[in-house]
């Protein structure tokens, strides 16, 4: 009795706060630029030829080199790196709770960066930056972050406003649903369901561009939100990358992986256009990354336990 | 029977005599100005000794109302010094530890998280008392809140949102513990819930409870002007009366009426006398206790929300620039020179005797507290975030920033019971003042009853 009156209360309260989460979201939201055309014809694109299957190319970059140009000058001259990473990606980028150090692939992968710019992997400071001011911080002037790499898909849509390495991973749209709810499909698991989605992240894009049947959509800052807000019953399902919805099935035995994935993109670190000589840098970084083997190494320590064989999720 | 007496006989009176008994009725109307009981009144009240029935009559009166007016308005007063010091201080006061009480425990359960697992059991027990200070509060100032209804629902909320937030920080720690991130986000979550929604409702209750306390101390501080008009007036008619028996009689003394007038006298300066001691010590009680603890409250509290903001922007990591924003905020209005609202300077200026060496203490220990702080801005300024967690906080280290605001803190806590004790030695014998002259009144405005009639009661006497 005790109990149900307990969680009655924690529903209702976690409601109102989620309320005043989202009024915050919409303002934000308000902001956030159009999105391309409408969805459906992408997700007849299952082929993984058909990446990017866009208005653009999401998987060309600029070739890779190591140009010391005006951007490459000011990390050095300053002493380190500033990379816009998440602190809740579960093996991605996330803070271990014994040491309270982020880590993760993608944060493996701005230490090779910091490495080969400074010669010290170490010299790389972490902010952690919200999915819905990603693109924001990297068009501010002055710049208070150097690149990001924090499970960011390449749309043509962000293309138009900031710049992107060249892909090192391959991800696609998944839904992730209460086990309880049997979802056999994403239209079944997200028809007349109330939909969470990070604020400004590639699915919600695809939500506003296709709800699939969505009966609401909420946008919490991080798509980790998410997860809290369907454990508190104040969402039914979440869209997300495939990365991202392993690592919230991840932290939650009662959630699934739910249907089909749908809508194959790339993700890539994410940089201002006009830091050319970075942009270079980074895919020479990458090229040897995924030669030396240290994708490999990195894949293995942190995402083979939850994703199983890389195959799928190698871009090249 | 009825068939003996067909022309009426004695139970139908005959048609020409029934005006007959109406003749001799008294309420023959009008015949005059002043016929009727009325107007014997008025034509008994020309002769002497109706002059004086009257006379005693309006003095009885004037005396009377003077004794009600003067004990009720004492009476009233007296409850609201009553209610000043024993109720609406207190919850206010308790408003204002149960808003310290929820910030800390949020800024605890974030510093906590940062901690990792390296937090101190100190720092899980100041959580835990943080919770159980309110947990006590809350019903203690249900209790004693009486009647406010808005006060009422606004811990009606509370109860019901602070075992929901400790939910959330306890479900955070358990799944922190497993070293899943989504215990950050739902301290996150819980944190959003607390400053969002708990602490605004706390708020909101701490305004309501000292808006209460200015009403009552107002009511207990008003000057009872109709109780004292009415005095004044009283022994003005008693002393005009008095002139015209010694005109009429030769008489100097009526010591009925002068036995009235001096208890009349006695009751008008005991109420005035009151009024100027209540007044006193209700001004110290504000100037030694309401005020300072008010401005002391508030600085506590922009304080404990300085230091939330420091430990969230820490927590966030450089996400957003609002805690930041809202440090820098909070520093200025704490930082400015005194007289401004919410500043640390101008405590010392406010505080009584006593509170003053800890006021002077605890601001040595806030100027460090910002001087550490704005050292750990400088490094995290410069990328070094792990530096700017350890000059801002690391369990059993006292160069922190926040071991330099917990001292500040103790001192000011410090101040405050000063000042609290200062407050119930002025305020504490106000009511009982106030209850002593509400029946001095009454009793002496009863003797002066009597005495009036005494006194008329002679006059007339000589009339039989």
């Amino acid at each position: 009795m005790r109990r149900a009156r307990t969680g009655t209360l924690l529903a209702a309260a976690a409601l109102l706060a989620g309320l005043l989460g989202t009024g915050g979201s919409a303002a934000g939201a308000g902001g956030a630029p159009a999105v391309g055309p409408a969805g459906a014809p992408r997700n007849a694109v299952a082929a993984a030829e058909a990446v990017g299957a866009e208005n653009c190319d999401t998987g060309a970059s600029l070739p890779p080199g190591e140009r010391v140009g005006a951007k490459i000058q000011e990390i050095r001259k300053r002493g380190y790196l500033v990379v816009g990473v998440d602190q809740s990606a579960y093996n991605w980028g996330y803070r271990d709770s014994q040491t309270g150090k982020i880590q993760g692939f993608d944060i493996d992968l701005a230490r090779a960066v910091a490495k080969s710019v400074l010669g010290d992997g170490n010299k790389v400071v972490l902010k952690t930056v919200a999915t819905a001011d990603r693109v924001k911080l990297l068009q501010q002037q002055p710049q208070p972050i150097d690149l990001i790499a924090r499970a960011m898909t390449i749309t043509c849509e962000r293309l138009e406003q900031i710049a992107f390495s060249a892909p090192y991973f391959r991800v696609s749209q998944r839904v992730v649903a209460p086990k309880a709810a049997h979802a056999g499909s994403v239209a079944q698991a997200l028809g007349g369901k109330r939909v969470c989605a990070a604020l400004n992240s590639s699915s919600h894009g695809e939500l506003k561009a296709n709800p699939h049947g969505a009966a609401s959509v909420v946008t919490p800052d991080n798509q980790l939100d998410c997860l809290v807000l369907m454990e508190l019953g104040e969402a039914d399902a979440t869209l997300s990358d495939s990365s991202l919805a392993a690592a919230m099935v991840a932290q939650d035995q009662t959630m699934e992986l739910a249907g089909e994935p749908f809508l194959p993109t790339y993700m890539g670190v994410g940089m201002n256009k006009n830091d050319t000589d970075l942009i270079a840098w980074v895919n020479q970084v990458l090229a040897e990354w995924r030669t030396g083997g240290g994708w490999q190494a990195s894949y293995d320590t942190w995402l083979r336990p939850g994703m199983g064989d890389p195959g799928p999720y190698r871009p090249w | 029977m009825a068939a003996q007496t067909p022309q009426g006989g004695v139970l139908a009176p005959p048609p020409g005599r029934a005006p007959e008994p109406a003749a001799t009725l008294p309420a023959a109307l009008p015949s005059g100005r002043f016929s009727g009981p009325l107007g014997r009144l008025r034509t008994a009240a020309r002769t002497p000794p109706g002059r004086l029935r009257t006379a005693g009559a309006v003095l009885v009166a004037l005396v009377l109302l003077f004794g009600t007016v003067a004990a009720w308005q004492s009476a009233d007063r007296a409850a609201a010094a009553r209610r000043l010091a024993s109720r609406s201080e207190p919850l206010s006061q308790d408003a204002a530890e149960l808003y310290r009480s929820l910030a800390d425990a949020d800024a605890t359960a974030a510093a906590g998280f940062l901690m990792a697992s390296a937090e101190p059991p100190e720092l899980r027990k100041r959580y835990q008392d943080d919770l159980e200070t309110a947990a006590r509060l809350i019903p203690q100032a249900a209790a004693r809140s009486g009647a406010s209804t808005e006060a009422q629902r606004r811990l009606a909320d509370l109860s019901r949102q602070l075992p929901r937030y400790a939910g959330l920080v306890e479900t955070a720690r358990a799944i922190n513990r497993e070293g899943l991130p989504l215990g950050g986000a739902y301290l996150r979550y819980a944190s959003d819930f607390m400053q969002q929604t708990v602490l605004p409702n706390a708020q909101r209750l701490a305004d309501t409870e000292a808006a209460a306390l200015d009403g009552d101390y107002d009511a207990a501080a008003a000057v009872p002007w109709a109780a004292l008009a009415l005095g004044a007036s009283a022994l003005a008619a008693l002393g005009r009366y008095q002139v015209v028996l010694f005109r009429r009689t030769n008489r100097v003394f009526n010591p009925g009426l002068l036995a009235a007038s001096a208890a009349v006298l006695a009751a008008l300066v005991w109420t005035a006398g009151g009024t100027v001691a209540a007044g006193t010590g209700l001004h110290q009680a504000r100037t030694q206790g309401i005020d300072p603890l008010r401005a002391l409250n508030r600085v506590r509290v922009e304080a404990m929300q300085a230091h939330t903001a420091e430990i969230l922007n820490l927590v966030s990591r450089g996400a957003t620039e609002a805690y930041d924003g809202r440090w820098d905020a909070l520093a200025k209005s704490l930082t400015a020179p005194a007289g401004g609202p919410g500043s640390v300077a101008g405590l010392s200026a406010a505080a009584p005797g006593r509170a003053g060496a800890q006021l002077a203490d605890a601001r040595q220990w806030f100027e460090e507290w910002q001087r550490r702080h704005a050292d750990a801005a400088k490094l995290d300024e410069a990328g070094d975030y792990e530096g700017t967690l350890r000059k801002t906080l690391a369990p059993g280290r006292d160069d922190t920033a926040e071991a330099a605001f917990n001292a500040a803190g103790q001192r000011w806590e410090r101040a405050g019971q000063a000042e609290q004790t200062a407050f119930e030695a002025a305020a504490g014998g106000v009511d009982g003042g106030l209850t002593v002259q509400a029946v001095a009144a009454a009793l002496l405005a009863a003797l002066a009853v009597g005495g009036t009639a005494r006194g008329i009661g002679r006059r007339l006497a000589e009339y039989r």
